[in-house]
Order: C-alpha cells, then structure tokens, then sequence
C-alpha cells in the first residue's frame, strides 16, 4: 500500500517589543527571576490588562509579510486552563478572529516549487517558566505576557522535507520584517507538529499524532521522519494509530508516548471582556506596509537587477536577514557590489562556518568590509594583499590603517616604479631585444624581475603600463 | 442540549473548575444547580435569529497602549505576598502527572 | 456625630473655618462606629491608625477653598483594593491579602484628600444579595437588626445608614449598590459602565462591574462621583467622556416637562403592595412638579436573570481561576502536590455561593453548552440593551422600583438561591445594558416601616438628569430627613 503524509505545523514565534503584550513590564531576557514582573503579571486581584500597540502592529506586518489577509474587526478570548505558569489561570488570545488569515509561503524541495497555506495567526501572551526539581516547581513570570504570534498552516504540507522547507520560509520571512529573533535554540521559534497518513487517492485524513515544542529544524525532520514510518509500520501491520501527543527523545531518535490527560482539555473560550474589539483601519495597514522591510524576493529581483548579480549569489545573500543588510550597507558605502557579495559568500561565510559563529557576533563591520573591498578596486592593495587585511578586519581592524602598518599597500606610484623599471632593463639588454624581435614572453619575465625586485608590492597593472612605454621608447 | 445537570456533570465541571465536592455537597448542589439552569432554558423561548451577541457594553474601540517598557521595582512586595518562594522564584508542590510545560 | 445629620459642605465649611478638624471628624467616626458597629457589623477592617495618621497631616497642611472632600471620612467596600490595608473582598481566599497598590478610585480620593476609615463587610467576591454570603460575619440592617442590608455593598450601606459616615464606596455587577441602598434608605448611584475605572476593583463580571457611592443625599453623591470618574489609562473599557460637575447646578434644577418613562414590568404585581403605593406615590409627585409619565414595555426584562446569572457567572468563573493558593491569598494546609494546591485550597476557600456561581459558569462555558448557555445569554442581553435604547429614543429617564420588596429577614432566602436571584430582577437589565442608575429614598412600607427605594434610569452617561431629578424630588420630600434608629424606630 502507498501512503500519502500530511503534515501541520503550529509556529510560535516570540515579538521583539519593549513591553509585554498585555503589561507594561519590560521583555528581556537573562535577568533575575521574576524582575520583569509587576501586578498584572502576577494576576494580583483587581489588575486589568492593557494592549500594546506594538504587538497589534507587528501582527499585522507578519500577516503581510505571509501574504494573509489582515481581519478588519477582531477581539481577544480567554483560553482557560489551571497552571502555575499561566497566573490568570487564563491565557489572553484569538481563538475567533485571528489576526490574520488564508496566507501562504512559498518553498523549494527537490527543484521543485510549491505554496504551503497558512490558516490563520494569532496574537496571544506566553507564559511564565516553570522548573521542576522532585517534589517542588519553582516559578519565574519574567516570560509571562511575552507578545508571541502563533501561525497555524493549512494541511498542504505533503513530507517532512516539506516541514522544515516551510519553517526556513517562514524564518526567512519573519526574520527580514525585524519582528523577531526567530532562533529556535533561543525559544523565540517554537514548533508543535502533527502528522497523519492515510492511504493515496482516499479523501479521509488519518489520525494525527502531535509533537509539541521540539527545538531544531533536524528535529522537526527527524521526528516527522520517525512518526511517518512508525504510522506505515503500525497501519501496515493492521494496528490503529491512537490519537496522542508523542514526545521527541533526541538521545534515541524516537517519539514515545506522553502519558494522556484524563479526558480531552476543554479551554472554556469565551470573549476578553476587558480589552474593548480592535476596528484596524486601512489606512493603519498601509502605514505598516510602507515601514516593512524589503522581503527576500523583493532584495534578490534588487540584486539581480540593479547591482547584476546572479540568481545564485541573490539567493546566498538573502538567507539571513543580517547578511542580506550587512551587504546592502557595505554596497551604500560604495564598495563594489560584486566583490562585496564574493567576500561575504567565500571568506567571510567559511570564517563563520570554522568559528560557529553568526555575522553579529564577529567585530567586522560593512564600513570594514566595505572599506577593503575599495582598497582593492583603487589597486592600494591586491587580491593577494587582501587576504592578509581580511584577518584584521575580521577581528576588527579599520582595513586602510591595518594595510598601511603591516606594509600590505602596493607600489603604483610612477616616479618609484620608474627607477625600479629602468635598473631592471639596464640589466636585461638580452629581455629588450627579444622583445623587439617579437618575443611577448620577454614582457613577463621582466614583470617577473620588478615583482621580485619589490617584494610583489609593485601594482601589476601600473608596472604593465610603465614597462611597455619603457620598452617602446627602447 | 442536556437540560439537566446530573451528578456526573456536576463532578466534570467540579474538575474543570478545580473545585471537590464530597458526597454531602454533592446531594446539596447537585439539585440546586438543576433549579437554576432550569431557570435557565428560559432563555430557549427567546427568537435571536440574527441577533449579534453583546459581550460587553463598552463602545470604546482599539484602545491600545503605546509600546514601552516600565519595570514595576514591586518584585520584592510581590515574593513578600507568596504564600511560598525560593531564590526569588515561587515554589510550589509539584505536578504529579507528565504534562506539558505551559502552552 | 451621627454623619447622617449633616453633607460634605456643612462639614468643609467647619473644616476651611477651622471650627472642627479633620482628626476630630476621623475620632468622631470612629467613635459612631464604636456605639453602632457591635450591633451592625458594617466593617471587617478598621483602619484606625493610618486614618488617624492621614487626618493629622491633611490638619497640618490645612484644607483650601476648592479641596472639597480633604478630611471628610468615608468608608471602602472590601473589593477595592487598599495598599497595605487588608482586602479580602469578604472571602477566606483572601483572608490574609495585603494589596500592594491603590485601586484608581482610592489613589483618585487619595489625592483628594479623604479619610479611610476602614473597608466594609460584603457577599464574597460581591455574590449575593444579603451580605449574609461573607466569609466572615453578616451584617444587621441598621432600621430593623433582624432584616439583612441588602448585598453585596451591604456593609457600606449599613455604616452610612447607621451614621458611621456619610458616604461609602460600593460596587455594583447586578445591583449591588442599590438594592441596598434601597434596603438601607439611602443615595446608591451606579454610573455608566465605563465612566470609572475598575483598576483595582476586585472582578467579579467584568463587563457588568461598576464602582461607585452609597451616600445620605443626592449631592454629596453627585460630588463623590465626580472626583472618581473619568478616562484611566489602567482600564481600556474606562470610556473616553468629559466628566460634569454634577453637583454645581443641582440647585437650578427641574423636572418640568421632564419625560419619565415607566416600565410596567417595573411596577407590576411581581412588586409587593407596600413597595408598589410607595413607588406609585413617588410617580405621583413626580407629575406633581411638571413630569409626564407614562407607561411602557420593557418586554425582555424577564429574561433579564437568566442571561444575567449565565454571563456574569461565567465571567466570574474565569476571573476567579487566579485564587489558586501560589502567588498570594490562603493555601490550604499540607497540600502534597500542585491539584491539591489547586483543589484543596479553592475548596477550602471559597464560600458556598461563590462556588455553586463557579459551577454555573464553568458550566455554561463548557463543551457543548456554550451555544445554548453562554452565547444564548450573550445575544438577549443584546435585546434587553435594545429594549431600553428604544425607550431612550422618547423619554428622558426610566424609573420605577428598585427592588420588589423592602429588606427581608436574615436568613430568609439565603437557603434558596434560585429565590435570591430572582431578587435582582429589576437591578439586573441595567448592568446588562451598561447605563446609570440611582436608587433613591421614596418613603417607607406601610407593612414594616422599612424603606423602599425608588430606580432612576438614565441614558448612557446621562448621570445628570438622574442627579437632577433625584434632587428635586429630595429637596421636595421629607423621606430622606428619617434615619435610621438604632435599637428601633421611632
């Protein structure tokens, strides 16, 4: 029997605002527990929740940013569940209007290109962290409130290569509108997935199984991979799949059961009655239309066009936002377009690869890079040369005081390679009249001797110049 | 529609609200509550075709906070008020069964 | 000093003349509520000390012209949360809460310069009619000690009526200010919903829930009123509305040509007799000073206690998740893991009407049943909301009974719920529809002599057509000259 896989992806994807989505208390990470807290985080009696503008904003450009439709009049709902990390013991969200709805992504696998749907997205509040050490949880509310947008696809996702290709999408496209990080080591890109299969040409879907909160995009791929053969293996051999939530083991590379609830989860929605409806404007979404970033298709058609790079070299630079931006201000500052995009793709990408290290993290800079790759192109130093400087800015060195203290600049100047020229010929008569008798190769061995005689500083092009006019003049 | 509550959709409600109720309390709200939600169906007499829900009175609209961070400094009265706190975190007795950390 | 005999500007005049203190006036409160409250049970807390405190500063930094409410005392329902002072909103959940912040209305009569002289007893978490669902002890109606006060800001209405002050703060979600001011004889106005903020008031429904006073007189109302209203950036349901100086103009006021409308449903057979000749006689003198009135159909107000009972308990269901014995309030005692925690303490906890409301909200929010309950509810609010509005369109305010009965006996109805919720049906359609209210003193039961309280309802944020209609009808009667008397009438 053949089976056909469908797969849905639910992405949690955490905003970069100064405050939490419902509370004024600052989002930010890495400080002592419980710091960013105040009364409404901690559902004190009597507090209300206030709604920041910022995450309503920011939903809507991500729904743009995914080619959805941005709902006109919505409100919030309440999701009611007991926990210690959800204080109101109701988590704020959209369950009837979304902010968004019917988008899509579009992505590549095998050659072959294909829309993935999105469903809907919402705007909701995260919640607080819990750790568990044996008899006792222990509570930090720093994260409750953080603004998330949770994106929700339609079941047109056919494999688990798929799934990932969506996700890189979706990174992609979320990362360039600056709304947030979307690192999954960091949480601020959260996965739950569910699969089903059932067999080729049947309209019936199968039963899902789901997989919450699994932290890489190899894991994502893994666990699809595992649970699409454990469902064929299980049907094949006449089993019925159970409905269920499966947890990823990355140490085994299998999914295991988690032990089920008693009875399915009933969340009581209901409508917040203490945030007034939202009635977004038009002229609110073009507002945010005209501040979005340039998204990636729209850099790549730039790059081709305007700086006429190729397909190939736009696709490279418009993986990550910070390197499609780290080019685009190295290439403002006047650098050569097309030596800039080769630096970036060549040197400066292995060096990320050898450290393990992302472009922010490293101390070189546009203006750095920019500044070299000028160097080169005004011939103060050579390609060979630039190899050299490449070390220092990448470790933070301003590229024309790093050349000049390491000797690494190029003689061009005439009136020093002139004397050079003419010592070199007053002792190569046999070289001049080779030349005259229509021998080209005299010219490169007498290149060869100034090079030599300048330790390789000499500029090639200027030395070509002087030397033909010298021997003419012979 | 089920237009009486019986005593295991008392005990189901009781678990969703987190809330227990012992053989005596049971027979004592069990029939009270079956008293008001009769009251209740009541409302089934009432033509709403049509008629757009009213969640609230309020004809605010799109009231919204502008995007800035105030740390709240009440951090300490806070942990004061918790019945039980370590290291500046709230303790509390575990969960006993596997679930899922939060949402 | 029994507040009752005099208002805010007898007592600011003595006050900017120096003829009396804000410290004598804070003694004196507390002296009355010494003489009454062992009998009456009005507060849970007193706030002796900090009262005093507060009344010999505003002593030192003397009382300006224009500081209106500087060093009068009044009284807190214990639902509005009290920095530092014990708030339990008459719950066991709560029974040891030291809020850490100010409700907006105390930081609004804070700054005002108002004298706390402690916070009231109540129905828990604002559930109940009587005041007789508090954890902690029932309060007597000061006319008669054998009848309730009415609920849930039956202690506020308790302390004005017994002269311990003059005004106190109540919240209202289906009449719960003015029933018992009704029950009490006394001003309870319920503003718009909107009109002030419910930061810091304990929930109880969120989209019916409304702060505001109990008082002896319709002006005194009036001021109070102003200085706690208006847009609160805490609350995005507070509304966007210039807030009048009600009482500058109470004195000019009228009601000729004024057009009363009133409910038949109102002023039905569902009223007792004794209730129905006072609220008769009220509309009388109304016609007497230049009023029309006339009859009309408010048709969806039977409805009124079900969808109520549905929506707000609902709400409450929710708002009421959040007393889980982990970041404040009571913990039951050795719990052994976190659904004990949950489980025992919200057991243990809550009083027996907040939970039987719990019951009927989660239940009617649940799967399956929230088409047939809670939307159901939802969409005939729309219509008794709709109801007014039409009425709205040809008449300036809506009056009729506050309350079928007069106060009944402790113990009476507290047995059988069903029969306690069907005592806020006339209070219940206005929170419904979000508008204002007033229950006013209209004269007294020929049966027991208790008071009866005549509704005044107003357009949306309308407050001044209520206040001036109230006034009028005060300033030309003599009900309001009555106080209560303790240990008997005379």
């Amino acid at each position: 029997m053949n089976f056909q896989t469908t797969i849905g992806l639910e992405v949690h994807v955490e905003l970069k605002t100064n405050s939490k989505i419902y509370s004024p208390s600052p989002v930010q990470y890495g400080v002592e527990p419980n710091l960013n807290t105040n009364v409404i985080d901690w559902a004190y009696p009597g507090t209300l929740p206030t709604l920041n503008k910022g995450v309503v904003r920011d939903g809507i450009m991500a729904g743009l940013a995914l080619h959805a439709n941005i709902t006109k009049h919505m409100h919030f709902d309440r999701k009611n569940y007991f926990y210690p990390d959800n204080p109101k013991a109701y988590q704020i969200t959209q369950s009837e209007t979304p902010i968004a709805t019917d988008g899509w992504v579009e992505i590549e696998v095998n050659g072959k290109k294909k829309k993935i749907g999105i469903a809907e997205m919402h705007i909701e509040e995260d919640a607080g962290k819990n750790t568990h050490t044996g008899e006792y949880s222990y509570v930090d509310l720093n994260r409750q409130g953080t603004p998330l947008i949770e994106i929700v696809s339609k079941p047109d996702i056919a494999s688990p290569d798929e799934a990932v290709a969506y996700l890189e999408a979706l990174r992609q496209r979320i990362q360039f509108t600056g709304i947030s990080d979307v690192k999954m080591e960091e949480g601020s890109m959260r996965v739950d997935t569910n699969i089903s299969i059932r067999p080729f040409g049947s309209d019936q879907f199968g039963t899902k199984t789901e997989m919450k909160n699994i932290n890489s995009f190899n894991y994502v791929k893994n666990a699809l991979e595992f649970e699409e053969k454990r469902h064929q293996k299980v049907i094949l051999s006449g089993g019925t799949i159970a409905q269920e939530t499966r947890r990823y083991d990355e140490a085994t590379k299998e999914t295991v059961a988690m032990r089920s609830k008693e009875g399915s989860e009933d969340y009581r929605y209901f409508p917040e009655p203490d945030i007034p409806p939202l009635d977004v404007s038009d002229a609110w979404i073009e507002e945010i239309k005209q501040e979005m970033p340039e998204m990636p298709g729209e850099r790549r058609a730039r790059y081709t066009k305007e700086l006429g790079l190729s397909d190939y070299d736009a696709m490279v630079l418009t993986q990550t936002k910070e390197m499609s931006d780290f080019f685009d201000e190295a290439v403002k500052d006047g650098a050569d377009a097309k030596r800039v995009a080769n630096y970036l793709m060549n040197d400066v990408n292995s060096y990320l690869n050898d450290e393990h290290l992302d472009l922010p993290d490293t101390k070189l800079t546009p203006a750095h890079l920019a500044g070299m790759v000028k160097l080169i192109t005004d011939g103060t130093i050579s390609s060979k040369m630039a190899k050299k400087v490449f070390k220092g800015i990448i470790a933070g060195e301003e590229p024309a005081a790093y050349a000049k203290a390491h000797g690494l600049v190029q003689l061009s100047d005439p009136k020093e390679l002139q004397p050079i020229i003419d010592d070199i010929l007053a002792n190569n008569q046999q070289s001049i009249e080779d030349f005259k008798n229509g021998k080209d190769r005299a010219v490169g061995y007498l290149v060869g001797q100034i090079m030599k005689q300048t330790r390789g500083k000499a500029n090639p092009q200027v030395v070509n110049q002087l030397l033909m006019k010298s021997l003419q003049a012979q | 529609m089920a237009e009486k509550i019986d005593r295991q959709e008392v005990k189901h409600v009781a678990d969703l609200a987190k809330l227990s109720f012992d053989d005596a309390a049971l027979d004592k709200i069990t029939p009270q509550l079956e008293e008001i939600i009769a009251l209740f169906t009541d409302l089934q007499k009432v033509d709403t075709d049509g008629v757009e829900p009213m969640y609230t009175p309020t004809t605010e609209q799109n009231v919204m906070r502008e995007d800035h961070g105030v740390r709240s400094g009440q951090r300490d009265e806070l942990l004061a008020n918790a019945p039980e706190t370590y290291d500046g975190l709230i303790k509390v007795p575990a969960i006993i069964d596997e679930s899922e950390d939060g949402e | 000093m029994n507040f009752s005999e005099t208002n805010i500007s007898d007592l600011h005049n003595q006050l900017v003349k120096g003829e009396v203190s804000a410290t004598d006036l804070t003694k004196e409160s507390f002296k009355r509520i010494k003489e009454t409250d062992d009998d009456v049970k009005a507060f849970l807390t007193l706030n002796e000390d900090a009262a005093l405190k507060r009344a010999g500063e505003i002593d030192k930094a003397g009382i300006a012209d224009d500081q209106l409410l500087a060093g009068i005392p009044l009284a807190v329902k214990d639902n509005i949360v009290t920095k530092g002072l014990r708030t339990t909103a008459a719950s066991k959940i709560l029974g040891n809460f030291k809020p850490i912040y100010d409700a907006t209305v105390i930081e609004k009569m804070n700054a005002a310069g108002f004298i706390n002289v402690g916070k009231t007893n109540m129905d828990e978490f604002a559930m109940g009619s009587s005041t007789e669902n508090s954890a902690f002890q029932k309060t007597k109606n000061p006319w008669d000690l054998t009848r309730v006060p009415g609920g849930s800001s039956g202690g506020s209405a308790a302390a004005v009526a017994a002269g311990d002050v003059l005004a106190a703060f109540g919240t209202d979600t289906g009449g719960s200010i003015r029933q018992p001011a009704s029950f009490n004889g006394i001003v309870g106005m319920k503003p718009t919903y909107g009109r002030v903020s419910r930061w810091g008031i304990i929930a109880f429904g969120s989209s019916f829930d409304q702060v505001g006073w109990l008082s002896k007189n319709v002006k005194d109302n009036a001021i109070l009123m102003q200085a706690i209203s208006g847009l609160d950036a805490h609350d995005m349901t507070s509304a966007d509305v210039d807030v009048p100086n009600w009482a500058a103009h109470l004195d000019e006021a009228s009601v000729k040509g004024l057009k009363i409308a009133v409910p038949e449903e109102y002023t039905s057979d569902a009223l007792d007799d004794d209730v129905r000749e006072v609220i008769t006689a009220a509309l009388k003198h109304f016609e007497s000073l230049g009023a029309t009135v006339e009859t009309v159909s408010l048709p969806h107000t039977k409805y009124g206690v079900s969808a109520y009972y549905i929506l707000a308990s609902s709400e409450a269901s929710s708002n009421l998740q959040r007393y889980d014995g982990i970041r404040y309030g009571f913990r039951a005692d050795d719990v052994k893991n976190l659904e004990d925690v949950y489980v025992r303490t919200r057991t243990e906890g809550f009083g027996e009407e907040v939970k039987r409301r719990i019951m009927l909200g989660t239940f009617s929010l649940s799967a399956g049943f929230y088409d047939a309950y809670f939307n159901k509810a939802a969409k005939v609010r729309r219509l008794i909301a709709d109801d007014f509005n039409k009425v709205f369109k040809d008449y300036d305010l809506i009056l009729g009974a506050t309350d079928a009965s007069t106060a009944f006996k402790l113990g009476d109805k507290v047995t059988d719920p069903t029969k306690m919720y069907l005592n806020d049906a006339l209070t219940i359609p206005v929170n419904m529809a979000g508008l204002p209210a007033m229950s006013l003193p209209a004269g007294f039961s020929k049966k027991d002599g208790m008071p009866v309280g005549l509704q005044i309802i107003g357009k949306p944020f309308d407050e001044q057509t209520i206040y001036d209609a109230a006034y009028v009808f005060e300033q030309t009667t003599d009900f309001h000259k009555k106080n209560a008397q303790l240990g008997g009438q005379d």
